[in-house]
């Protein structure tokens, strides 16, 4: 494929290397849906719940390529004028009244429509981009369904079509991360064309050494007995279990308040670093016997 | 690599891929043709040697829903086992014991060889070494899986002679001292070991499908193990861990279909003329309306009120969905709740915002009056004594929903007074968590209920999500 970005990596173990490097650490099912996106040229669609990396992970992967990271971010009512390309109509007003009297209308309207005109948005950004370039698309769920529409375009055959100007192709391709929390189902069509990744709380080795990456100075005996424990809070039934993130913060809230040990004491005067609803602090006070 | 016994026949990769995705659509995965055509391009870039790679290039390329990982993952591990036989001995390892068939074995608590193994179980399980324990595992289902005339093989036998639950106190023991006991990190440490002790057990499962595999045929043995996904689960067959996954999956579920019902009310049909409003913008257009302004809908916020039955046989279902409208109460503008078995109670206040779910659940067993005699489910006198004491919770705006198998015990129906309650109400559902087929048999009184008000068939997550969307 002529089109394929000039390998960002050359195996998976090769991701795993220089992800880690970057700082993000991986598994080989990431090191390997990693690979294959960029070896196949599909977008990677990443799904999970809330603080578990998906959008960290497209950021490694440009830091890691570097390459330039393109991000657009969804939202509830985002349209094309948002997304894909613009025309900049106060400029283009400014060019005809601006135009010399005796010029004919046909060659204003040849003027105003190039590329000086042409307010480019991410999605346009992304193709046009001569460099290796890394596209996010973040928290696409949060979108309309029409916007998927037009990611379909965009996303199998790297094109964008303006009618003024015609098609326009990618010259390189960009290296597509979406992201989605699943507040919504996206549509069949969408999900078939990338590959799919589904990001979990790691498993309890891979989130401490993520603890120890993240979390300078921090214990090894610490970061093990704070996994465990937040690796026991997932397990009780409550609304919103700590994500990742979450449990990087409270290593470095245990850090900060020079904890060196994780006991009850310690878990009750921290629990609302990682637990953020009344009635999950309370369940894990009663579960856990904390005295509150 | 082993050589294969003389009765596998050597299957192109070709062939096996097909097979695969065939069972996997089988299993109800939706995969698509250019989706398996992406999973053979993904394996000409990458190792085939690595089976976790093979696996994590099929997840990507075909499952595009976590609903279906696990059925996927049984599939996988059928389709392309980790080992032929016995496997591949390790180096150091010692040679298999076997046994003859007539051989009469020790019980396992005095026969010294399992207890040998019970100790390498306990060393395995703690450390946390998950490839010593997969190792494991193969080995103890080819020495103890095995029925004695040597038919066919079962995950019960290797559990019962090690035993993994009983390694607990000791697990425990190992980690913890004297003054922990008791308090946080014994729970920290009691979960960190069931994990494991979980884990180990399916792995034993697993081994044991793929020793049934080789033996009968991988597409027979698919078809047997795998289970329908949690969407699809039956709410009656669900088990204790399945009812915990179930509740775990309520607030994901309500937020989705709370995000669907705003996007359908917002999309929804325009509201009546706003005649200030257009007027007013066709002054920019010379007085001519060619835009029309319209007055937002008023939003549709149903009053519902909820009678269930929480009688043992549907009281997992009832449960689930209980939960699940007090989850969704912003799409209402009010949700009361009646829990009767044969009598009924307003089960309200148990639900109230921020609330636990486990402990609302237990609280509502414990504390609400829903038994008046027998304790067993008598539809007629709960509908009576709702009648006598909440008559006003019905009015004309209600929806009126309510959750049960219409088996009253052969007692009796007050039908007319339902029917009264039905004809209030401004709408009147009934959910029956039974199979359709078995409405009518036995004491169910299905249709004639069904006759007052519309019964749906209610059995799983996606039947109960569409019926909710359309209530809303």
């Amino acid at each position: 494929m002529s089109l394929s970005a000039d390998a960002l990596f050359i195996s998976p173990e090769d991701v795993a290397q220089r992800l880690g490097e970057v700082g993000y650490l991986t598994d080989d099912a990431i090191a390997t849906t990693v690979y294959l996106a960029q070896a196949l040229g599909k977008p990677l669609l990443i799904e999970g719940p809330a603080g578990v990396g998906k959008t960290e992970l497209a950021k490694a992967v440009s830091r890691a390529g570097s390459a330039e990271l393109i991000r657009l971010q969804c939202y509830e009512g985002l349209d094309e004028a948002r997304a894909l390309y613009e025309w900049n109509y106060k400029k283009q007003l400014l060019r005809i009244q601006a135009a010399p009297s005796d010029q004919a209308w046909d060659a204003t309207h040849d003027d105003i429509f190039t590329d000086e005109f042409l307010l480019e948005r991410p999605l346009l950004a992304a193709i046009r981009r001569p460099t290796t370039t890394v596209l996010l698309i973040d928290e696409t769920d949060k979108a309309d369904v029409e916007v998927e529409g037009l990611l379909l375009e965009v996303l199998s055959d790297f094109q964008v079509t303006i009618p003024e100007l015609g098609t326009l192709t990618a010259v390189r391709r960009p290296f597509v991360v979406l992201t989605s929390n699943a507040a919504r189902e996206l549509s069949e069509a969408l999900k078939r064309r990338c590959l799919y990744l589904h990001l979990d709380y790691p498993k309890p080795e891979r989130e401490r050494d993520i603890v120890l990456a993240q979390v300078p100075g921090i214990e090894a005996e610490l970061a093990e007995q704070l996994v465990r424990t937040v690796n026991t809070l997932r397990g009780l039934e409550i609304k919103k279990a700590p994500s990742i993130a979450e449990t990087v913060d409270w290593a470095r809230t245990l850090l900060a308040l020079g904890l060196d040990e994780l006991d009850e004491a310690a878990v009750a005067r921290t629990l609302g670093v990682v637990l953020k609803h009344v009635s999950d602090q309370e369940r894990a006070t009663k579960e856990l016997g904390l005295k509150g | 690599m082993p050589k294969p016994p003389e009765a596998r026949q050597r299957r192109s990769l070709v062939d096996r891929h097909t097979a695969f995705v065939a069972a996997l659509r089988e299993a109800g995965l939706p995969v698509s043709v250019a989706e398996g055509l992406d999973a053979v391009r993904a394996m000409q870039v990458i190792d085939l040697v690595e089976r976790e790679s093979l696996r994590a290039a099929y997840a990507a390329t075909l499952v595009k829903r976590p609903v279906h990982r696990k059925t996927f993952d049984t599939l996988f591990d059928l389709w392309f086992p980790a080992a032929l036989g016995d496997g591949a001995a390790r180096p150091g390892d010692r040679p298999l014991r076997r046994h003859d068939p007539g051989e009469r074995r020790p019980p396992a608590a005095l026969d010294p060889e399992v207890q040998q193994r019970r100790a390498e179980l306990f060393e395995l399980l703690l450390a946390g070494d998950d490839p010593g324990l997969r190792q494991f595992a193969r080995t103890a289902v080819a020495e103890y899986g095995q029925t004695p005339r040597q038919e066919s093989w079962f995950s019960s036998s290797v559990l019962r002679t090690m035993s993994p639950e009983t390694l607990m106190a000791g697990l425990l023991e190992a980690v913890l001292t004297g003054q922990d006991r008791g308090g946080m990190a014994e729970q920290v440490a009691r979960r960190t070991f069931r994990d494991r002790i979980a884990r180990f057990e399916d792995l034993v499962a697993a081994e044991v499908r793929r020793r049934i595999a080789e033996d009968t045929g991988v597409e027979r043995t698919a078809r047997l193990a795998v289970r329908p996904p949690l969407e699809r689960l039956d709410f009656g067959s669900a088990t204790r861990a399945d009812m915990a996954a179930l509740r775990r999956e309520v607030y994901p579920l309500a937020r989705r279909l709370a995000s669907r019902l705003a996007q359908r009310n917002r999309l929804g049909r325009r509201g009546r003329l706003d005649f200030r409003r257009t007027v007013r913008a066709s002054l920019a257009t010379g007085g001519v309306p060619i835009t029309t302004h319209h007055r937002p809908r008023r939003p549709h916020k149903p009053e519902l009120v909820i009678l269930c039955d929480a009688s043992d046989s549907v009281s997992a279902f009832a449960h689930f969905t209980l939960l699940l409208t007090f989850a969704l109460r912003e799409q209402f503008s009010k949700v009361r709740a009646f829990a009767f078995i044969d009598a009924t109670d307003e089960i309200t206040k148990y639900f109230a915002p921020g609330t636990d779910v486990v402990e609302a659940m237990t609280r509502m067993a414990e504390e609400a009056d829903l038994v008046w005699i027998t304790g067993r489910s008598n539809y007629g006198h709960a509908i009576k004594v709702f009648d006598e004491k909440y008559r006003d919770a019905i009015t004309s705006k209600t929806s009126l929903l309510i959750l049960g198998d219409a088996r009253s015990n052969y007692g009796e129906l007050s039908l007319p007074i339902l029917k009264r309650m039905a004809g209030t109400a401004r709408h009147a559902y009934w959910l029956n968590p039974e199979p359709r087929r078995q409405w009518d048999t036995g004491d169910s009184a299905a249709s004639r209920y069904g006759e007052l008000m519309p019964m749906h068939e209610c059995r799983n997550l996606t039947q109960l999500a569409e019926f909710i969307e359309e209530l809303a």
